[in-house]
């Protein structure tokens, strides 16, 4: 008796966990497949659920990529320019920041880790206005360099505070080890931690590249010129309602901006959670 | 001043070859960020309260000296209830039902991975971290697109499920379900973080816990009232502050879909209202204020996260 329901329950159970994986991976599975439909199989009332060898076609990626309103070469070009220069300097400025505050101690050390935490909340969404006047009086509106500026001040806190967390997982005394057998400081610090940190700082470099390649609200305010255009605003001018939309495409846009963002994603996600849980279990 | 009586002898100091560092060295590693931080974040965030003192519109722009109105542009603001006040409580509301609704989502989901063995955990997992991993633009347009009044699978599927036409029902236009379309976005894409946290921090309750409560007769209930609750209750704090902080500066999601189809002027939320005030309508000094009350209220908001975090931190 208590068998049957315990499998009873079990199925059930089983069926929800299948209905909560259908639900989340839906979406995905429909961008991806409407952008692999044809025109007459995404419009109608015949939908087709499946894009099978006979009505696969490319076509959307076509409209997508040469699309005579909003060119697609330029705004990869600078997406990537802007992605990457952010990623590097966030990278190389936030590491040195990290090291300074956790292997010195100093006056206003605390202070300074206070203000990178306080400074990850103020909204972005808040200061458009002002840093849209200051980016346009540098003469650096539609400028890689003007956005990566922006990108920059924007991802270096968080690139500083969880960097910090890693540096702080490796051991001082294991650089101590290696200056009692003769290494300099910095032949410690290169030799023994740093290696230990490549893992650290691939991580936060990932989640930096994440957060430029994605980001929307600052690229709409100073990128406003068609060519000077990230992919988010590309991919913005295809749902914008002046005419009937071409679904067809906008999913085929929307695939090609959500896989570098969800491959990386799915590089580094197990770090994300573990910050959060450890230690904040109490008995 | 230290108490050498207490410490351990100082080991020999030829022994660790240890040059004195000059204490500006921290400084230095700290001057780059200090720079970046000081000129694009200090600096806009004194321009934006300096242009909301000012009366600062297109003319100004073109070159025309800002005047200082003192409080005029907050007096604006706080006296316009169709406008501001509107817009910050359909964002509060908004807020509140997203939060509510992923926790509780979340916990659900979680427990359900607890429940369930380990190939169905899995499939929930990669469920879970594809809709995580979508960028929320994309996420936007899809779920415009699964919600599109002419060919959308919502609607094709609503009809042949309930029989009547759906065809043509536009979602978008009436604000009430363009706001049940904001949160299935919202929700969709929050919950896995939220999941997985909980996850892990339930996984971390010592089976034997679990295993005497049951003894004891506790129903699956109670024991998640009683005991795992109270486990992941910080965790669960610290989840709500960070889905209020993010719920509220809500931009994308709606900007979007506002492009998509609907009204801009019955579904804005705060940081869509500063754009469309400033950047649309010229209004930058009266955007600049919007902005310095955001400002303030995600601080509040923010304050017991920042506390909890540096006690935790032992700094």
């Amino acid at each position: 008796m208590i068998n049957i329901r315990k499998r009873l329950a079990d199925t059930g159970f089983g069926a929800l966990a299948l209905m909560v994986f259908v639900l989340s991976a839906f979406p995905v599975y429909w961008m991806v497949s409407t952008s692999f439909l044809p025109n007459n199989r995404i419009r109608g009332e015949n939908l087709a659920f499946f894009p099978t060898p006979d009505v696969f076609t490319l076509d959307n990626y076509r409209a997508a990529i040469f699309s005579p309103r909003a060119p697609f070469a330029p705004a990869v070009l600078n997406s990537i320019g802007v992605t990457f220069l952010t990623l590097v300097i966030a990278l190389v400025v936030g590491f040195v920041a990290s090291l300074a505050l956790t292997r010195f101690q100093f006056k206003g050390r605390r202070t300074f880790i206070v203000l990178i935490l306080v400074v990850q909340m103020i909204p972005g969404e808040a200061m458009i206005i002002s840093m849209f006047r200051i980016i346009d009086g540098w003469q650096l509106l539609n400028t890689i360099i003007g956005l990566t500026f922006v990108y920059t001040a924007g991802v270096l806190p968080f690139t500083i505070w969880t960097l910090r967390g890693f540096v702080n997982g490796v051991p001082k005394e294991l650089e101590e080890a290696a200056m009692i057998d003769g290494c300099s400081r910095a032949g410690a610090f290169w030799r023994v931690t740093f290696p230990l940190l490549a893992p650290g700082l691939v991580a936060t470099g990932v989640f930096a590249f994440i957060q430029a390649w994605n980001e929307f609200v600052t690229a709409l305010v100073i990128m406003q010129r068609p060519e000077a255009m990230t992919l988010p605003l590309w991919l913005r001018t295809f749902v914008q309602a002046t005419q009937a939309t071409n679904w067809g495409a906008v999913m085929a846009a929307s695939v090609l901006i959500a896989i570098p963002a969800v491959i990386f994603f799915l590089i580094v996600q197990g770090r994300m959670t573990g910050g959060l849980v450890s230690g904040a279990v109490k008995g | 001043m230290s108490s050498t009586l207490l410490d351990a002898p100082a080991p020999p100091r030829q022994e660790i070859r240890r040059k004195r560092r000059p204490p500006y060295l921290p400084w230095l590693l700290l001057s780059a960020t200090m720079v970046i931080l000081g000129v694009l974040t200090g600096f806009p965030l004194v321009r934006l309260v300096v242009m909301s003192f000012q009366e600062y519109e297109r003319a100004q722009l073109m070159g025309l000296p800002a005047e200082w109105v003192g409080f005029d542009n907050y007096a604006a603001i706080l006296t316009d209830v169709d406008g501001f006040w509107t817009v910050l409580a359909r964002s509060f509301v908004l807020m509140v039902v997203l939060v509510v609704v992923t926790i509780v989502l979340g916990m659900l989901v979680a427990l359900l991975m607890m429940r369930v063995g380990k190939a169905m955990r899995l499939l929930v997992s990669v469920g879970l971290l594809l809709a995580w991993a979508m960028p929320s633009l994309a996420a936007t347009t899809v779920w415009g697109w699964l919600f599109d009044t002419q060919y959308g699978v919502v609607n094709n599927l609503l009809t042949s499920i309930t029989g009547d036409r759906w065809f043509g029902y536009s979602w978008l236009l009436n604000p009430l379900s363009f706001f049940v379309i904001v949160t299935c976005i919202v929700v969709w894409g929050a919950v896995p973080f939220v999941a997985f946290t909980l996850y892990a921090g339930l996984t971390q309750i010592p089976e034997e816990v679990i295993e005497a409560a049951q003894l004891d007769g506790a129903s699956a209930f109670q024991r998640f009232r009683l005991i795992q609750l109270p486990y992941v209750r910080s965790i669960v704090t610290v989840l709500v502050v960070l889905s209020m902080i993010w719920d509220l500066k809500l931009f994308t999601q709606v900007f979007v879909l506002q492009d998509i189809g609907g009204d801009r002027e019955l579904t804005s939320t705060i940081g869509v209202y500063i754009y469309q005030t400033g950047m649309a309508q010229g209004h930058y000094g009266v955007a600049s204020a919007i902005g310095v009350i955001f400002v303030i209220v995600m601080l509040a908001i923010a304050y017991p996260y920042v506390r909890r975090t540096l006690r935790e931190e032992e700094l």
